[in-house]
């Protein structure tokens, strides 16, 4: 990789992404609150969103580590960017970045955050 | 899984002679990424010492540190985010913490690694941690980092709130662990917290609330440098393109740039072959000495070089924080084969050798994938297998023969790349299916540390560790299997006057190498074992060349010159052309037809012909059970895939 094509690769990603994440953002404040039973996995990059209930239902030792990982009930999550084939997904909790697919992202339950 | 004799003593070997056991004991306890492994390495340094726990498949790291009141043995528990145990690696830090495990030796003492800029999260651990009756010590880690992100926390107010001693370093700096080595010494003397903290999960928010407002702590800032660097590595198009440049940088190095130095290391061990030659007498004595001996030391050695550089770019990579990057990129497709995405790196690894391909492996957090992914790694194409390739498809098809546009080698070569990738995804997938029957299947989630400077201590000490690893485990299967080989290659040895008998000319070496092969140990083994391979159309000199391509699958292009008498045995293929089958009712007949040339490709593609990777997965699993299961399933797929190809090829030409 060279130093020479960073620059250019930053301006050519970053316009985009501004402008997505600003995009969205605003829409977040406007369209959220999310209908009940939005979970993790049906967000856009930049919602923030509060945890509202973890439950894997059949493994209460996946519940117990997402617990465990940050997403509590009352914690702010916000979608940061999914993987070029749209799984996983990167949120950030509890003050750091973690990557779920999408699987238990759909464990977390989300409503708007307070 | 069972475990050798040698694990009991893995624990009980002290470096100044001390048994090990009789010394204070503090475990190191941390989530991944939280600078548990630094400290680790700063407080032991090279004195460290690997082993595996009893009954699992898990690497225990353990070393003294030098304390004010004498040494202290630490042991480095596998990074956990939770005690609720999910893996056997978490499992192991359970076991360790509870005093009826019988298992395992519960330390006196624990000290937790917390990363400053996460605490939010990481003080969830510390609630469970806080639950086992033992001294706590916290280390606070990053707080340089805390700080440039403008976070605050007030430790001394934030150990008044959890009531255990509480330090903070900064990673990888050794001059500051003055008052931790004190600390150390004397865990007796440790405040305990008079209050644990709540056990219920839902209960834990809110004391890590109180316990962060009482330390006044605030969030740091979103790492702005790694904003910026995760929009271009992360992108969906920027990101991919620069993974696929990352990755391709890193095979050309342990391809590439490990090969000259292996070419040194080669001539080198040439050269003292030719002195042993040149000085010892004895005409079997020598060969022996340089063939057998100094061949399988040769045959250790060779494999440093990509394991050390191996070692540089993965730690450089974990590092820098771009290994989770990578995997994020790469984990949809690897989920196809039922693993995630740093398994990449580990298969990636296996195209230039297995061996360095199923070191990578350590960077995978779960046994499982682990396990899965060593299964399949032997089936990428390793360079080892080129010069048996290169050899076998020259005698199937002409230099000038097309496919369409394209030359047939060329083609038959990238055919054979491809089926081989895909036979270790399958592989990989088959193992992962199998695993997931023994537990639950494990969540997949990942922690995106922010970009950091790799610690050139961490890198020098990885390089080391795997290298020493590799020598002390691997080198006497790897010099066993050489010396085994040339013994049954060349005994027993035949005198002048038997020579002399068989017309053979003592002087001319092509013809008395040729002569020694024939009536070897090994030729006996080879006619035995010839209704095996009677199926593929292998006679017994193709057999002797498969039995000794085991210590290296190139070896099969020289042993087969030797047997062919070929005036130069690492080029044989003009001498392999005139060879015709001796008996049976192909007598006569040319030996490499097609059909017998496509088996032979397809069993080299499949087969576990390389004792080299056999020693070093009974390394990295800890038992001798899965390389035994290796070189099984693959024999048995190598044997029924060679004789499909034997019977179609057979059919269509």
């Amino acid at each position: 990789m060279s130093i020479a094509s960073l620059p250019m690769g930053r301006r050519a990603a970053r316009s985009p992404f501004a402008r997505r994440s600003s995009a969205r953002r605003a829409a977040a404040d406007r369209a959220l609150p999310a209908p009940a039973g939005t979970t993790l996995a049906d967000l856009r990059a930049g919602d923030l969103v509060q945890v509202t209930a973890v439950d894997d239902g059949s493994d209460p030792a996946v519940t117990r580590r997402l617990l465990d990982l940050g997403f509590t009930p009352g914690a702010e999550v916000r979608m940061v960017r999914r993987a070029p084939m749209a799984d996983p997904v990167v949120f950030r909790v509890a003050g750091y970045d973690v990557a779920l697919r999408r699987v238990q992202a759909r464990c977390i339950t989300v409503g708007p955050a307070s | 899984m069972t475990c050798g004799p040698h694990e009991a003593g893995g624990s009980s070997r002290g470096s100044s002679g001390v048994a090990v056991l009789d010394l204070p004991r503090v475990a190191l306890v941390g989530s991944p990424n939280s600078g548990k492994t630094t400290l680790f390495n700063a407080l032991t340094g090279l004195r460290a010492k690997t082993g595996n726990y009893p009954g699992v498949t898990v690497t225990r790291y353990e070393g003294p540190v030098d304390t004010p009141a004498g040494e202290v043995v630490l042991e480095d528990l596998p990074g956990t985010y939770s005690l609720a145990a999910i893996s056997p690696d978490e499992q192991i830090v359970v076991d360790v913490l509870d005093p009826s495990h019988g298992g395992t030796q519960t330390p006196q003492a624990l000290v937790v690694t917390l990363d400053a800029t996460t605490l939010r999260r990481s003080l969830g651990m510390l609630a469970q941690v806080l639950q086992a009756d033992l001294p706590v010590c916290v280390v606070l880690t990053f707080t340089d980092e805390l700080v440039r992100r403008q976070g605050v926390l007030d430790t001394a107010a934030f150990a008044r709130a959890l009531g255990v001693p509480v330090v903070s370093v900064v990673s990888g700096r050794r001059a500051q662990l003055g008052e931790l080595r004190e600390l150390l010494g004397r865990p007796q003397d440790w405040e305990r917290t008079p209050v644990p903290p709540p056990i219920d999960p839902l209960e834990v928010p809110s004391w890590i609330e109180s316990v962060l407002r009482a330390g006044r702590y605030v969030l740091p800032q979103v790492d702005e440098r790694t904003r910026r660097v995760d929009a271009v590595l992360l992108h969906p198009f920027w990101g991919t393109i620069v993974f696929f440049a990352t990755m391709f940088a890193f095979f050309q190095v342990i391809f590439t740039v490990a090969a000259p130095v292996q070419g040194w290391i080669e001539q080198l061990f040439a050269f003292l072959g030719d002195q042993v030659d040149a000085h010892v007498g004895n005409r079997w004595l020598a060969s022996f000495l340089a063939d057998g001996l100094l061949g399988g030391v040769g045959g250790v050695v060779v494999f440093l070089p990509q394991i050390a550089l191996l070692f540089v770019l993965i730690s450089l990579m974990e590092g820098a924080g771009y290994m989770a990057r990578a995997a994020f990129l790469m984990d949809r497709v690897m989920s196809r084969a039922g693993l995630e995405g740093r398994a990449f790196v580990a298969l990636l690894s296996s195209l230039a050798c297995a061996i360095p391909g199923i070191m990578a492996t350590r960077t995978l957090p779960s046994m499982r994938d682990r396990v899965a992914t060593m299964m399949g790694a032997p089936l990428m194409t390793c360079s080892a297998r080129l010069p048996v390739y290169v050899l076998l498809i020259g005698l199937l098809v002409a230099p000038g023969a097309r496919v369409g546009p394209f030359g047939a080698q060329g083609v038959i070569m990238f055919v054979l790349y491809v089926v081989g990738a895909l036979s270790a995804m399958g592989s990989a997938w088959l193992f992962s299916r199998l695993g997931r029957r023994s537990g639950p299947l494990l969540p997949f989630y990942m922690e995106m540390p922010p970009y950091r400077v790799p610690s050139l201590r961490s890198v020098v000490l990885a390089v080391w560790d795997a290298c020493r690893g590799f020598l002390r485990k691997v080198t006497k299967i790897i010099l066993g299997t050489t010396v085994v080989l040339w013994l049954l290659l060349n005994l027993p040895a035949p005198s002048t006057t038997e020579l002399a008998a068989a017309g053979v000319d003592p002087g001319d070496r092509t013809a008395v190498s040729s002569y020694t092969i024939d009536h070897s140990a090994a030729a006996a083994v080879g006619r035995f074992i010839e209704p095996v391979f009677e199926p593929q159309g292998f006679d017994w000199r193709i057999d002797v060349g498969v039995l000794a391509s085991l210590s290296a699958r190139e070896v099969f292009v020289a042993t087969l010159g030797q047997v062919a008498a070929a005036e130069n045995p690492d080029d044989p293929a003009d001498t392999l052309k005139q060879m015709t089958v001796q008996s049976g009712p192909r007598a006569g007949e040319p030996l490499f037809t097609a059909p017998v040339l496509a088996a032979l490709l397809v069993f080299f593609l499949y087969a576990l012909q390389c004792t080299s990777t056999i020693g070093v997965l009974r390394r990295e699993s800890g038992s001798w059970k899965w390389p035994a299961i290796a070189f099984g399933y693959l024999f048995a797929v190598a044997w029924t895939m060679s004789y499909l190809t034997a019977v179609v090829v057979g059919a269509v030409t």
